[in-house]
């Protein structure tokens, strides 16, 4: 039986980025905030310090960062012909338990997302007409637009320190940006990154044939930085690791580098970890969340009531606890009614290893953001006529990491075991960069959460089930971009190059990217979506819900910097117009 | 100093009034923290004990078991003109220790049935524990040689029948009683980079033979002086989290 506790103005669900955003920013309008995190306490000094976060086999084989499947999974399978069966072990994306969440292992590349992809159906049936993509594909637009997010990605890249070259400045191409992104109001807070060998010969070769390069924006410090809250981040060291990994550094953008030191003193605000959420509670009506219930890792449980209750947990764990907690209707990809657990997706990478026999690469003096991209084959920056898809994305060549289990690369048709394996990996391990195509993954009928009718988590609840499989329309968009990134390496004048499609089903076994998107998706129709344009339930005025889960579909970028513009975008509407009065900010 | 270090510490925690209440009872994760930043005096999360190196006694290998993992990984990857292999790095010791450890009792899979096979893109279904696994395998890859090799087991075989047999096992061209020979092969090939490229301490890579091979310097935190350097041979000798090697 669940102890009820006095009641709270906000209650946060999980505390990663977005919920430090929205604690600090909820906070200041003299609210008094909870949140609740399943995992632990962490921070830089006692959990990642330099004399000893640097160790591969603990934190990414070992998985010291992340979510146990043991304590939460899902089943997966490719399509609704299959059974699905559960992720044991995590192998294709990797959430995280504990505060700060995936902030603290993420690699720090920093995106926004361009005008066209937050209207990708309405642009591209207006460019390519009514026959742009099959009716197979459940494409919507976001019902926010890029020009409604610039001032609080701006707000985000202060808060970050992002280091990088602004491409476009209110209409005018800046020379070294990214000339294909939306117009921004200023250049980043900080400069771009050094830049290593590897992305050098990269922008080099890309330049020849015609493209034009930029240096990545990065959450990495190109120098040291104090963010509009007074937070001190120290300048990047190189050390290579980045993604899966915390920074011992205080040198990556996360929620420990930016804004706890702040909103951890602050009178009304309360964290309470080892506290999982297990369900939002509603009232009679189904009107109202009331709050939410709570299990503590002791296993006692908790009733915690809230005027607010925001949703800030991965976007797996969103879709999951509105799935169990009965809020809106479950999505029926039958019938396409139903909005919670549609449109989820995600994303295709592929690969072309680079071998050089003069060039020495050093591929461990590297950083997670550091890397030289194009931007010409993103989104709708080049003309999909007869190309038989929509959307696209970017081609790096990033210099992340030297990190020996994980990066071995060896020529092509090189034993993987033995002497002569041995003898190619001591050959080329310093002398080798890897191009990386980074690609859309549009939404499509099929592909979808929802609950599993046979295993069961830890609490008892269903898991959830996903569905996904790529479609004809990423199989055919990645091919073309992992051809345009072969351009670009045999213009690098390699001894030789390995390109590596990415060939047949889904897989949950490689990891890929934590580049989740879906399930309780934004929009301007509560017909079709689980949320209006403020991330606000169109079913529970008083919930809101953070993340990716609600990107309609999931564009050719990495997610973080529009996460973090939505955050500061809802944090807005909720104290500028939700507290004055409280309702529906949008009229169904 | 250690004295000094006490008191400072009490001082320092005693002018910030810092809620960590733990829940109920123990003060393990479920806590409230309010007020400030919780700082615990020698509570960081210190990094596994580092391995004596030899004379390892062994914690889940038997001896049969461990004759087949020194001629395995000598194979994988074998002692040559570049240097040790796996064996020599201390690869062995380094899966027996895994295996004896969270990792081979599959601690944080999800291990609740029901069990079926499914298809290669929904991953490892197998009920079996890392460590169950790899005491199936030997049993019956050493049987296996045993009957196609007049009774000799895998470490007796000549170092081209243990090839065959290896490269057999990675194509699941050998049926393996209870075992997967394709996945159990794949796991294993994973294991012995782990341990031939991990820090020392976790008792593979011994001497950093791993690292030096390729030219990894290993647990530095600061590269900064080198970013600018394009092209150039950094020589960089290995440091580990424990140890920095003499040669």
């Amino acid at each position: 039986m669940a102890r009820k506790l006095p009641s709270v103005d906000v209650v946060l669900v999980g505390f990663g980025w977005t919920a430090a955003m929205l604690g600090q920013e909820l906070t200041d309008a003299g609210l008094k905030v909870l949140a609740l995190e399943r995992g632990t306490w962490r921070d830089t000094s006692t959990d990642f310090a330099v004399t000893f976060a640097q160790d591969e086999l603990r934190y990414y084989y070992r998985r010291a960062l992340f979510q146990e499947p043991a304590q939460e999974t899902l089943t997966f399978r490719n399509s609704a012909n299959e059974t699905a069966l559960p992720m044991r072990e995590l192998g294709s994306f990797l959430p995280a338990s504990g505060v700060g969440g995936a902030g603290i292992h993420w690699n720090g590349q920093y995106w926004r997302f361009l005008p066209s992809d937050f209207v990708a159906r309405t642009h591209n049936i207006e460019r390519y007409g009514a026959g742009a993509f099959p009716d197979t594909m459940s494409i919507q637009d976001w019902g926010v637009t890029y020009d409604d997010l610039e001032p609080y990605y701006d707000k985000f890249e202060r808060l970050c320190g992002i280091s990088g070259k602004a491409g476009n400045i209110k209409g005018a191409i800046q020379t070294g940006g990214n000339p294909f992104e939306g117009a921004r109001s200023r250049d980043y807070p900080n400069p771009p990154m050094e830049m290593t060998y590897g992305p050098t010969l990269f922008a080099e070769a890309a330049r020849q044939i015609g493209y034009k390069p930029f240096a990545c924006a990065s959450a990495n410090m190109s120098r040291a930085y104090t963010n509009p809250l007074g937070v001190t981040l120290g300048q990047c060291s190189y050390c290579g690791f980045c993604e899966k990994y915390g920074c011992g550094n205080y040198s990556k953008a996360s929620p420990q580098t930016t804004i706890l030191p702040v909103l951890m003193r602050k009178p009304n605000f309360e964290l309470r970890t080892g506290s999982e959420v297990i369900r939002i509670n509603q009232d009679k009506n189904n009107k109202r969340a009331t709050g939410v219930t709570y299990v503590t890792e002791q296993g006692e449980e908790f009733e915690q009531p809230a005027e607010i209750v925001i949703m800030c947990a991965f976007i797996l764990h969103n879709a999951h606890l509105l799935l169990t907690s009965g809020i809106g209707t479950p999505y029926d990809p039958q019938t396409g009614q139903g909005a919670i657990g549609k449109n989820y997706a995600y994303q295709i990478v592929s690969s072309v290893d680079v071998f050089f026999d003069d060039k020495i690469i050093n591929p461990f003096v590297g950083a997670g953001a550091l890397g030289m991209a194009i931007d010409e084959f993103n989104g709708d920056n080049f003309d999909h006529t007869g190309l038989g898809f929509i959307g696209g994305g970017y081609i790096a060549l990033w210099n992340t990491n030297g990190r020996p289990i994980e990066t071995h690369p060896v020529p092509k048709g090189t034993p993987k075991w033995g002497g002569k394996f041995k003898k190619a990996v001591a050959e080329n391990y310093l002398k080798t960069a890897t191009i990386a195509t980074h690609g859309s993954v549009m939404s499509h009928r099929a592909n979808h959460l929802d609950l599993d009718p046979t295993y069961r988590d830890i609490h008892g609840r269903p898991l959830m089930r996903m569905t996904f499989d790529y479609t004809d329309n990423e199989h055919k968009m990645s091919d073309y971009l992992t051809d345009r990134a072969t351009d670009v390496a045999k213009a690098m004048k390699a001894r030789e190059f390995h390109a590596k499609k990415r060939e047949g089903h889904y897989s949950i076994v490689p990891y890929q990217t934590t580049h989740n998107t879906g399930g309780a998706i934004m929009g301007s129709d509560p017909k079709s979506s689980a949320l209006n344009r403020y991330l606000q339930s169109w079913d529970l005025h008083n919930l809101f819900v953070m993340g990716a889960s609600a990107f309609p579909q999931n564009p050719g970028y990495n997610p973080t910097g529009t996460i973090g513009a939505l955050t500061y975008w809802a944090a807005d509407a909720i104290r500028n117009q939700y507290l004055k009065s409280p309702g529906p900010l949008v009229q169904a | 100093m250690a004295h000094f270090d006490v008191n400072r510490r009490r001082l320092l925690s005693a002018g910030v009034a810092i809620g960590t209440v733990a829940v109920s009872g123990q003060p393990i994760n479920a806590r409230s923290i309010t007020g400030g930043i919780p700082w615990e005096p020698d509570q960081a999360a210190a990094p596994p004990v580092a391995l004596p190196h030899a004379p390892p006694p062994a914690l889940f290998f038997t001896d049969q078991e461990r004759a087949f993992i020194d001629a395995a990984v000598s194979r994988l990857i074998p002692q040559d003109d570049l240097g040790g292999g796996a064996k020599e790095a201390g690869v062995t010791f380094f899966l027996d220790r895994q295996l004896a450890g969270s990792y081979g009792k599959a601690r944080t899979w999800y291990m609740q049935g029901p069990w079926s096979e499914g298809t290669p893109s929904q991953g490892n279904q197998s009920r079996l524990t890392p460590a169950q696994t790899y005491r199936a395998a030997i049993k019956a890859i050493d049987s296996y040689c045993q009957k196609t090799f007049s009774n000799k087991t895998f470490a007796q075989l000549a170092e081209k029948q243990q090839d065959d047999v290896l490269t057999d096992l990675e194509n699941g061209k050998i049926e393996l009683e209870g075992v997967k020979s394709k996945s159990f092969f794949k796991a294993f090939l994973q294991n012995t980079l782990e341990g031939f490229f991990s820090d020392p301490i976790y008792g593979g890579n011994r001497d950093m033979v791993g690292w030096k091979l390729i030219g990894f310097p290993g647990a530095r935190y600061d590269y900064r002086d080198y970013v600018s350097k394009h092209g150039a041979k950094l020589a960089l000798s290995p440091v580990g989290l424990k140890i920095i090697p003499q040669d």
